[in-house]
């Protein structure tokens, strides 16, 4: 088990966008978080990357509690994400996008830098070359100069996929990726997170797609107004007649 | 191209008032014909990017040392007078850089950036009239307290983001001000401090103009180095993110506000530097050279350059301290030159005279 979630709850006010969820996580898996919009799903990411701190409940971390940590100490455990709404650092290069993932793994720091020191040159070419990695797992690492705001919208995604994978995380949290993809990227998208899942990184992925959700899902957790109502695999939350039911109210959705 | 012209337009009108119907419309047309040429020449340049000049490719390193020899025989060709303006040039791109690590690379902006110069100079001031040290041994301190009040801002201010930041920063640069021009017993109020002396080397009085331009340009070349350093490490990837989004940045592993305390005290660090250099090459200090508009001025230089770009912040201030001396007759209207120049620049050239290197291959090494 890599993330226990017990009874989380976050309101806002009398708002309560998730209410008392639990969950596991095992290693080297990939868990979907499907649900409505507003359902809860992004903003249980944000407790579970310590944006937001929750109201009630623990967020376990590898057995140990990370509830309420902020979130580059979360990250610097092992947790990434990727934002829904894309989060690059537009005006920056896309290499050095994916250097800043770097920045927990590195160290060098205001004198070694000033003084160009061996060590600081040493850690830059890594830190570079490690990027170009990432870059070429994922697919643009031509794009390496271009600067990131300038490349097309579903390679902006997928930069964001680069970028939380240089963080060198071992769980990956991956919010809505294919929204926005056409159908071809969104085959492209699959085989990378399941690339990624063979890598030996777990991951947990909020998606609306359901050719994607059924395709590549190992476990299926689906929120409705922030309560969990169903756990299972694919097979067994297609046939759930609640899930239907809350879902979208129609039977032909999968 | 319209926009341009209404633009034009606008400006003209504004200036009515201080300049009658024959200098308004005087205005108009210089500045249409202006731009006129100005697109002349963008074009030109198009068609020169496009044909090649072959033959003339030249290493930077010599435009370097080109560029190194004159500043360093800059004093036996200059007046003093010229020279005069040239070192206050250098004191405010020290200023301008360490305002632009907080602007430029970080995105914090502070409106109240004058208050570390001021704390900068009065510190140097004191320490030299009251303390009886030398300049040098009042440099490091000066540096010193500019910096731990550079934190002291930067507990309170931190928690605060944009339009709240710029306004409390601008509080505390008024604070500052109002201090000096109150604080009788220590400062002298509006009088200001006198009698600062010349530094010394070895014994030797460096009280010439031309020895004051020797300390700027290391102190100069100094801050373009180590900024620049910094600039392409981990630290200054680390604000930029910031800058770009800080949430994205804090999820990505970067303690912001580390880094934003680190950003506010290396900034302080250089308004420390720049103010010691100033009080003594003024041997005096006062509160007004510290107001409200001087961090203003500052923040122009920043802006005008090029947000986040080094070589943007050194033209900047260069242009900002030349120009109005240039142009001493038109004093009257230094505010509304410069104030029509951000708004030029916000409409067409919102990135800055100079658009900062961010891709790899610049930043590589
Ligand atoms: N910072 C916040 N303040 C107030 N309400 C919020 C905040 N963040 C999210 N919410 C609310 O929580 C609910 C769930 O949102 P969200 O988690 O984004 O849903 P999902 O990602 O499942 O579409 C929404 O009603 C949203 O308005
Ligand atoms: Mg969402």
């Amino acid at each position: 088990m890599i993330l226990e979630v017990r009874n989380l709850t976050k309101a806002f006010g009398g708002l309560k966008p998730v209410e008392e969820v639990s969950f596991r996580v095992m290693h080297g898996v990939i868990l979907s978080i499907i649900g409505p919009n507003g359902a809860g799903k992004t903003t249980l990411f944000n407790c579970l990357t310590g944006i937001y701190s929750p109201t009630k409940g623990h967020v376990l971390f590898e057995e140990k509690d990370v509830t309420g940590k902020k979130p580059y100490e979360v990250t610097a455990k092992g947790v990434a994400r990727t934002f829904q709404n894309i989060r690059i650092f537009g005006s920056m290069s896309v290499l050095e996008n994916v250097m800043i993932g770097q920045h927990t793994r590195s160290k060098e720091g205001f004198l070694s830098a000033v003084m160009k020191t061996a060590k600081f040159r040493r850690e830059e070419s890594e830190i570079k070359s490690k990027a170009y990695e990432y870059l070429e797992f994922i697919g643009i690492a031509d794009y390496a100069d271009a600067d990131a705001d300038s490349l097309p919208y579903g390679d902006q995604k997928r930069l964001e996929i680069a970028r939380a994978l240089a963080t060198e995380p071992k769980i990956l949290l991956l919010d809505e990726p294919a929204a926005g993809m056409n159908p071809q990227e969104t085959i492209e998208l699959m085989k990378l997170i399941n690339r990624i899942k063979e890598w030996g990184k777990t991951v947990i992925l909020i998606e609306h797609d359901m050719k994607v959700v059924m395709g590549i899902s190992d476990r299926i957790i689906v929120l409705d107004h922030g309560v969990k109502i169903a756990e299972g695999t694919p097979k067994e939350i297609q046939n759930n007649p609640d899930v239907i039911e809350a879902y979208l109210g129609k039977e032909d959705i999968f | 191209m319209i926009k341009a012209l209404l633009f034009i337009l606008w400006i003209s009108f504004l200036s009515l008032p201080f300049m009658g119907i024959k200098g308004a419309l005087f205005l108009l047309f210089g500045i249409s014909f202006a731009y006129g040429i100005f697109l002349a020449v963008k074009k030109s340049s198009i068609i020169f990017k496009e044909v090649k000049m072959p033959g003339i490719s030249y290493e930077p390193r010599i435009l370097y040392i080109v560029i190194f020899i004159i500043l360093l025989a800059l004093p036996f060709g200059l007046k003093d007078y010229y020279l005069d303006v040239v070192i206050l040039a250098g004191i405010y791109i020290i200023l301008a850089l360490g305002l632009s690590v907080v602007i430029g690379f970080c995105g914090l902006l502070n409106l109240g950036f004058a208050a570390f110069y001021a704390i900068g100079a009065y510190a140097c001031a004191l320490f030299m009239t009251k303390a009886g040290l030398g300049f040098w041994g009042a440099l490091p301190l000066s540096i010193l307290i500019t910096m731990i009040s550079g934190f002291i801002l930067a507990f309170p201010a931190l928690r605060l983001h944009g339009d709240y930041l710029a306004i409390v920063t601008l509080g505390f640069g008024e604070i500052v001000h109002l201090t000096l021009n109150n604080w009788d017993s220590l400062t002298h109020g509006p009088n200001g401090i006198s009698g600062i002396t010349v530094p010394f080397i070895f014994g030797f009085a460096l009280g010439s103009l031309s020895h004051y331009y020797y300390i700027v340009l290391i102190f100069v070349l100094a801050a373009i180095f180590i900024v620049r350093r910094i600039y392409y490490s981990r630290t200054g990837r680390a604000w930029l993110a910031i800058r770009e989004d800080e949430t994205a940045a804090e999820a990505m592993g970067i303690n912001t506000t580390k880094y934003k305390f680190l950003a506010f005290a290396f900034g302080a660090f250089w308004a420390g530097l720049a103010g010691a250099l100033f009080a003594s090459k003024m041997r005096f200090v006062s509160p007004e050279s510290f107001t409200f508009m001087e961090s203003v001025f500052v923040a122009c230089m920043v802006i005008l350059g090029g947000l986040g770009s080094i070589p943007g912040v050194i033209f900047g201030s260069l242009l900002l301290v030349v120009l109005p001396e240039a142009l001493r007759e038109f004093q009257l209207y230094r505010m509304l030159a410069l104030g029509t120049g951000l708004v030029l620049m916000m409409v067409f050239r919102p990135q800055g005279l100079i658009k900062p290197k961010t891709t790899i291959n610049h930043r590589g090494h």
